[in-house]
């Protein structure tokens, strides 16, 4: 039950020979490299494996690889640009919001598409809570995520 | 890896069809955030699968020619709240979705799995049926619909005939032009939490009084239900403080809540009778009336 998949890996072209039963994350952390997608609970309630298609968060860990065929996948080895960290990056590492860092580029991604998806539009500390609501975090007490990503919504409307 | 053992993929809906009536063991799979938990926990009976995720014709939201609202079952979560039409004329679909998962699961999930697994905590029922809303269930011999009360047979069991596929969710014209309503959850969590107990409401009011009232309840019987009950004591009563009282009463004949490590039958009935409260409270709202508060 092989398959082979074309998407776009953080804007390049790659084709992957998969089985139809791997979920995208064993796809991205086996065959991709791209280690920073985690799995956490295998169950999609952590968002340790929250990357993006076509700009929308979704657990790795409870999506087939086949279902990326033809689709824009986004992980935080991408977001890192010319030796650039993201908005989202540098405000994560100003605020000190990472510890054991387990569960931090789950976050990074799904307060990625919050920011991205209304630009300018203003997020409060209940709204940002709400979009990080598929993320778990075991150290930080959330406190500073939610500040990284308010200071990140901040700047861009400077 | 997951213990899939037999895998088909169909990009239409006649495909999909075609390879049930050929094999009616196969289960389709859409967004997959039931079924691949099952499968991840080693669950039996989920292992072989008609892949329906990619097909467009199950999926995105549309009026027919009569002004029913037609959703395709394939539509995910996140795609229904945002839909302009649901926004317009039919909110508290777009409240109770929200409610579901977090983000990421609102992105995969689909309100026709919703349906189609079957449990009594499917946020998405009770809103649906305050609307009488109906499915439509395709097999490759014939279609037939059905309201979605009708649909719910047992916990984890729909009206689903092995071969059948869940083609259309409709909200007639009728239901969604004439009432407003309500969804309120209950739950330990605000977010990725399964409801102890899940309302909605629907009303149609007449001036001073209420034309109509709708209640349905998830979790509060072995699957999501009406209240019929409740909803007779409320007919053509008054918008006094009496009337969310009669209803939070009448409510407690029609439900049969059970005890669970989630929450006591007892603490289930005192939610039931607060919920049914404040879901026709903020419904009569929605239609632009208001209903006084007697109680302190």
């Amino acid at each position: 039950m092989r398959q082979t998949i074309a998407i776009t890996l953080n804007g390049s072209p790659r084709r992957f020979d998969v089985d139809v039963r791997q979920s995208l994350m064993e796809v991205l952390r086996e065959q991709a490299g791209t280690l920073s997608v985690k799995q956490g609970c295998g169950v999609g309630e952590c968002g340790a494996c929250t990357v993006l298609i076509d700009d929308a968060p979704v657990d790795s860990c409870i999506y087939l690889a086949v279902w990326a065929d033809g689709r824009a996948v986004r992980t935080t080895e991408g977001e890192c640009r010319d030796g650039q960290l993201s908005p989202v990056q540098q405000a994560f590492v100003e605020e000190g919001a990472v510890q054991c860092g387990i569960c931090t580029p789950g976050f990074v991604m799904a307060a990625t598409a919050l920011t991205e998806r209304r630009p300018g539009e203003p997020l409060d500390r209940d709204a940002i809570r709400r979009g990080l609501a598929g993320n778990l975090c075991r150290c930080t007490g959330y406190a500073t995520i939610v500040t990284a990503v308010e200071k990140c919504i901040c700047r861009e409307e400077e | 890896m997951f213990p899939i053992s037999d895998y088909k993929k169909a990009t239409t809906i006649e495909e999909a069809l075609a390879l049930m009536a050929e094999d009616p063991g196969l289960r389709p799979i859409a967004g997959g955030t039931d079924i691949l938990i099952k499968l991840h926990k080693g669950k039996p009976g989920y292992d072989r699968l008609v892949d329906i995720h990619d097909v467009a014709a199950l999926s995105g939201i549309r009026l027919n020619d009569s002004g029913d609202i037609v959703i395709g079952p394939g539509t995910v979560f996140n795609q229904v709240i945002a839909n302009e039409l649901i926004q317009t004329h039919l909110p508290v679909l777009a409240t109770a979705l929200a409610t579901i998962g977090g983000p990421q699961v609102r992105n995969m999930g689909t309100i026709g799995g919703n349906l189609c697994n079957g449990v009594p905590s499917a946020d998405s029922a009770p809103a649906l049926l305050v609307f009488n809303a109906t499915v439509t269930l395709r097999s490759h011999t014939g279609v037939r619909q059905l309201l979605v009360a009708d649909f719910f047979k047992g916990p984890g069991e729909v009206d689903l005939a092995p071969g059948e596929l869940l083609t259309a969710i409709t909200i007639p014209a009728a239901d969604h032009r004439d009432h407003f309503g309500h969804y309120i959850k209950y739950a330990m969590r605000d977010a990725m939490d399964i409801a102890t107990i899940g309302c909605a409401a629907a009303v149609a009011i007449e001036g001073d009084r209420l034309g109509d009232l709708r209640l349905a309840f998830g979790v509060a019987a072995p699957v999501p239900i009406r209240c019929p009950a409740a909803e007779a004591a409320a007919k053509g009563r008054p918008l006094d403080g009496e009337l969310a009282e009669r209803v939070a009463a009448a409510v407690l004949s029609d439900v049969r809540p059970r005890d669970s490590w989630r929450a006591a039958k007892d603490f289930r009935l005192q939610i039931i009778g607060e919920l049914a409260r404040r879901a026709l409270r903020h419904a009569v709202m929605n239609a632009g009336g208001r209903l006084p508060c007697d109680r302190p």
